[in-house]
């Protein structure tokens, strides 16, 4: 059953195994409590160049980030007051544009699109391909400036299409055309180019240029996933910007002089990035291919939805894109909220999992024997409600237990939690034991958004640049603007290191290192100023879950006002946990009890959490080895794989009487049980 | 010509005293020893003992020098533009001299680095920098030998480091040399790679360095030969230096020429004063044109800037006149070119220059000038195509729309316009030796193609430097 992307919001009856749904994200989440965030701004779909096309509502912040970098930090070229709004004249209409903001996207907003192909709303404006020359009054007369370089000003009058402005774009198109080798035919970008596109509503319509065009090998491999066509590059600095400037990867560059510039890895060091994807992406011509999707599909071709990556707990969107029933890309989407775009390499490449020829397609139930062996649908319902009838009568709901669900999306970790409250089931855990408790999702809790417009961020657990990847890039972003300060307390060194302002290492678990590094005088003044927020998760899967507790505990004691962003490992694992797959959790937004306690009816048959003993994954666990457990339902969790006590976990199925799982593939774990359905991915 | 300002009597050389030439012909005026013998550090002294920096910068002021790297801007006016009490600050020393034909600060550093370290001191006094990085050419092994050594000797005699000459004032001057690039003489090309950047003109704004230049500090960027001046002008004044020369280009300046003149070198003549005509045919200058043949073209100021010709000889080499001329004195790089040269084939060097010499950072340029280049070579070798002349003009459209002077540009630095010059030149006046180029794959009669390698392509050694 090869899924169709495009299908993913179909709820059948097969919700019920609809475990692997790619809709789920942290900030997915429902709004359970005030300060959850706001909704993700919906960005339309992306079309190839998903970043450029994303237009979602922008809050002042990326706009004001890039007018930050074209007046290098200096606040000298913002008036005070941002909050007043400059009028300016664009092609005789005037319009009202926030001080700081490009001419190029002060245009836009008014619906004037100026052709660009260096500019990129993420990143700092170089004025390089000189193509989105326009017009300006000055004094002297009009002057041709390049829009992207160009902050607004009050009483600017800015032309986009007169004669000169036309000749000059044409002019630069020519030239950008002249040694670009227009195999579009051939070329996977030919469709989604922003070159073909500009050429054919800017250009000139031919080329006069009959002299040889430059010549370099055919695609040569940066990395194992990046193909560099050097004839097809316009050297916009697109790539090379993206890998210094946001990932601070600059291990490709801009090398030889003139017309011989081109853009190369450095020698025998491959483009190695763990964000290398998006430089296919954000490149304007067909230059930069990724290995996966080279000569697979005509952009026209693809079948398009937007969706949630669920590869970590960051939640980026994501356009998933396929042709012939085949998933062939994903394409990050430019959320203001989220991930501006950005995806990292795990996230935008895992899919090839979903083609797999080793996924699971139909259910299995283990046969009389010891195999276990494809079986219709129904059959294997009728199976896990017999199973399930049993551990009922057998032990009664304290009996079962449910682990995992945070691959899924909310509604399936809502439907799971459903049927568990329905059977009075206590036991239930999304997390693995790799977390930390549950309870600290009661926290103050702090967006993405929020952390990164910070003034003080405490970070606190794994290496985000591992773990988080674009939490990873936008935290590294606020602290190279110097918009925020971030203080890191980890036991060893990691990838936001160098960007902070103070990293201190403690004891694994340690709270005493954690109190003097925070108590210093400098570091107090710098949480005084207010606006902490305190990016917590596991640093460390050997360190027990009571020390990082214990850590965290010595933080938020230091920084009592902070907020909490937390930083757990699985795909939407916040969501999971807050639908009521938490350990003595309850189905459903906790919004419920909290808003309006007194008209909503208590979910029917629900026991009360006080009467049984709440045990987490780990606990769970341990009761299934003791054998406590007749029924272990594993939602897409592999225990074997995931949980940091791999022995627990081999006594625990060993333990568990009888295991349903529901996962794409015949994990370790899986393989042990005695149901098992294929879910969707 | 009629603008020839009234003080000047046609037929005489005007003079004035050799002011930072006075060492070429001393052979040990590099040394040392032999800086002080003549004079040297006398200023220094004065400056730093007898004057506050107020009163330096002053002197610097009412001399009104102009800038000698090109733009020609009055020195003390834009040391006046550091923000007041911004420190540190630095003074960057353009030292790389390479627009083709240019070679006076090659000598001055060769030949005088004792000077040059001087007026550094000197200038870093009155305007409060503790720092001063000499930017050197790469190619100018010599001048940087020679100034490496010119620091030692300096720094051992207490005239560049801690406490100078027992002051309270201490300075120190990092010698540093660039890769070979010549964009990097472009001011904010230089203070990238003096970061240990590739040269790459910044366009950020702010533009003037004096705001904000190297690593993000205030910084004063000055040619090697204006600072070279400011010694006299401590030791005689700034209003003796204004005395010389017209009031619009005050002072002495060394003018290059090269080409196909007999005698081509580097002259220290009055600014403003002295006409073309005088310094290609006084006999204590250029001495005439080779063969005493007609000038047919030459370049007033650096390969960037539109062509004169036989009416513009009797110009004065004042900023203002030649700016109005349509054209520019630039770094004072002269080019002389007879009767028998190749437009064409000069067209092509000059662009060939600036293809070569394009950092490839803006489309127009990187592609640009290439793309010029590519077609006047396809020209002089007989391949031209009837529409290359119309598709020349073009591409130098798409460039620097409107061909005009000053040039518009859509590039970010003046490098791709400075290609389309020559061609806008050229076309202009000799479109017929393109067409004839174009229909019979050869020159024109009486025409030597080569004739431009004694020009151009091979800027002589300069055999002679003489002063008035």
């Amino acid at each position: 059953m090869p899924d169709d992307p495009t299908k993913n919001e179909q709820t059948t009856e097969a919700e019920a195994v609809d475990a692997e749904k790619t809709e789920a994200a942290v900030d997915a989440a429902p709004e359970t409590a005030d300060a959850e965030p706001e909704t993700v701004p919906e960005a339309p779909p992306a079309e190839g160049s998903a970043s450029d096309e994303a237009k979602a509502a922008r809050g002042g912040s990326g706009v004001d980030d890039d007018a930050g970098a074209t007046g290098d930090d200096g606040a000298d070229d913002e008036p005070a007051t941002s909050t007043s709004t400059l009028t300016v004249t664009i092609d005789d209409r005037p319009i009202e544009a926030p001080p700081g903001q490009l001419v190029i996207d002060a245009c836009e907003d008014a619906g004037t699109y100026v052709p660009r192909f260096c500019y990129h709303k993420r990143m700092s404006p170089v004025g390089m391909c000189r193509q989105c020359i326009v017009e300006v009054e000055g004094p002297r007369g009009p002057m041709m400036v390049v829009s992207c370089m160009t902050p607004v000003a009050d009483g600017q009058v800015v032309r986009t299409a007169t004669d000169g402005v036309k000749r000059a774009q044409e002019g630069v198109l020519e030239l950008l055309l002249a040694n670009h080798p227009l195999d579009c035919p051939v070329c996977d970008k030919g469709g989604e180019c922003p070159l073909q596109d500009q050429a054919f509503s800017h250009g000139p319509g031919e080329s006069r240029y009959v002299e040889e065009k430059r010549h370099f090998e055919k695609p040569i491999p940066i990395s194992d996933l990046v193909y560099l066509d050097r004839e097809r590059c316009i050297l916009c600095d697109r790539c090379t910007r993206f890998a210094d400037e946001v990932a601070g990867d600059p291990l490709i560059s801009f090398t030889h002089r003139g017309n011989d510039t081109q853009v190369l890895t450095f020698p025998d060091e491959p483009f190695s990035s763990y964000f290398s994807g998006n430089t296919v992406q954000i490149c304007p011509v067909g230059a930069l291919t990724a290995t996966p999707y080279r000569f697979k599909a005509r952009p026209w071709d693809l079948a398009q939805v937007e969706s949630t990556c669920t590869t970590c707990s960051v939640g980026c969107r994501i356009v998933v894109q396929s042709s012939r029933d085949e998933l062939l890309r994903y394409q990050g989407v430019d959320s203001d909220a989220v991930n501006w775009g950005w995806l990292c390499d795990r996230g935008r490449f895992n899919f090839e999992a979903v083609n797999s020829e080793q996924r699971l397609k139909v259910p299995l139930v283990r046969a009389s024997g010891d195999a276990l062996e494809p079986t219709s649908w129904n059959a294997a319902m009728g199976v896990a409600t017999q199973l399930i009838e049993e551990a009922l009568a057998a032990g009664g709901p304290a009996g079962i237990a449910v682990l995992g669900g945070a691959r899924g999306t909310n509604e399936s970790a809502y439907a799971w939690a459903q049927l568990a409250d329905a059977l009075d089931v206590p036991y239930r855990d999304a997390q693995l034991g790799d977390g930390l408790p549950a309870e600290l999702l009661d926290l103050p809790r702090a967006t993405i958004d929020e952390a990164a417009a910070a003034s003080t961020i405490v970070l606190l657990g794994p290496d985000l640049k591992e773990e988080l990847p674009v939490l990873y890039l936008r935290l590294r972003h606020a602290a190279e603007r110097r918009t925020c300060r971030i203080i890191e307390l980890s036991a060893v060194e990691t990838g936001l290191t160098p960007y902070a302002w103070r990293s201190t290492r403690v004891e694994a678990g340690g709270s005493a290192g954690i109190t003097d590094a925070l108590g210093a005088d400098d570091v107090k003044d710098q949480l005084g100023k207010g606006g902490v927020v305190i990016v917590a998760g596991r640093g460390n899967l050997a360190e027990s879950v009571d020390a990082a507790t214990a850590s965290l505990r010595a933080v938020l004691d230091a920084v009592p006002g902070a907020k909490l962003l937390p930083a757990f490992r699985r795909g939407n694992v916040v969501g999971a946990l807050q639908l009521g797959l938490r350990p003595g959790g309850l189905a459903g937004p906790r919004r419920s009890e909290a808003k309006n306690g007194s008209g909503t009816p208590e979910p029917p048959g629900v026991p009360a959490a006080a009467s049984t003993t709440v045990l987490d994954a780990i606990g769970i666990l341990g009761a299934a080895a003791d054998g406590k457990i007749d029924l272990l339902v594993l939602l897409g969790a592999d225990p074997l794989a995931d949980c940091p006590d791999t022995d627990l976990a081999r006594r625990a199925l060993a333990g568990a009487r009888r295991v349903i799982a529901v996962d794409t593939f015949l994990t370790d774990s899986s393989a042990t049980a005695d149901v098992v359905f294929a879910a969707a991915a | 010509m009629s603008d020839v300002p009234s003080y000047h009597v046609a037929g005489l050389v005007p003079t004035g005293p050799r002011i930072i030439t006075s060492r070429f012909e001393q052979a040990d005026g590099y040394t040392y020893d032999g800086y002080v013998r003549s004079g040297g550090y006398t200023a220094l002294r004065k400056a730093l003992t007898e004057m506050t920096p107020q009163q330096v910068h002053d002197e610097v002021k009412t001399s009104e020098m102009q800038g000698r790297g090109g733009a020609g801007f009055p020195a003390g006016t834009k040391w006046g533009f550091l923000p007041p009490d911004v420190f540190p600050r630095y003074l960057v020393v353009n030292g790389d001299e390479s627009e083709p034909g240019t070679y006076k600060d090659r000598l001055l550093m060769e030949l005088d680095p004792h000077q040059l370290i001087e007026g550094v001191v000197i200038s870093c006094y009155a305007f409060r920098a503790a720092q001063a990085f000499l930017y050197v050419r790469g190619e100018m092994a010599l001048a940087q030998e020679r100034i490496a050594e010119a620091l030692n000797d300096a720094y051992a005699n207490n005239l560049v480091g801690k406490n100078v000459l027992g002051t309270d004032f201490s300075v120190d001057i990092t010698l540093t040399w660039g890769a070979g690039a010549y964009i990097v003489g472009e001011e904010t090309a230089l203070i990238e790679s003096l970061e240990g950047e590739r040269g790459m003109p910044r366009l950020k704004p702010p533009y003037f360095p004096a705001a904000k230049g190297l690593y993000m500090q205030p910084t004063i960027v000055n040619n090697v030969e204006t600072l070279a001046n400011v010694p006299w002008i401590v030791t005689e004044s700034g209003q003796s230096f204004h005395d010389i020369g017209a009031p619009s280009s005050t002072g002495m300046r060394m003018f290059s020429v090269s080409g196909h003149v007999k005698k081509p070198g580097v002259f220290e003549v009055p600014n403003g004063t002295t006409t073309f005509r005088m310094l290609f045919e006084a006999p204590e200058y250029c001495g005439g044109v080779r063969h005493g043949r007609a000038v047919k073209a030459f370049i007033p100021g650096g390969a960037s800037a539109m062509w004169f010709y036989g009416e513009h000889l009797d110009l004065p080499l004042d900023k203002p006149t030649v700016d109005k001329a349509g054209s520019m004195l630039g770094s004072g790089a002269i080019v002389v070119m007879d009767e028998t040269t190749d437009m064409v084939a000069a067209c092509w060097r000059i662009v060939a220059f600036f293809a070569r010499e394009s950092c490839g950072k803006c489309t127009p340029c990187r592609e640009g000038t290439t793309w010029l280049e590519r077609i006047l070579k396809r020209m002089i070798d007989g391949h031209g195509r009837p529409d290359d002349l119309a598709t020349l003009l073009d591409v130098c459209e798409s460039i620097s729309p409107g061909l005009a002077w000053p040039p518009r540009q859509t590039t970010i630095c003046p490098l791709g316009p400075s290609a389309v010059s020559p061609i806008a030149s050229a076309v202009d006046r000799f479109r017929a030796e393109f067409e004839h180029y174009v229909a019979h794959g050869r020159p024109m009669d009486g025409i030597h193609r080569h004739a431009i390698h004694g020009a151009i392509h091979h800027a002589p050694i300069p055999v002679g430097v003489a002063g008035a």
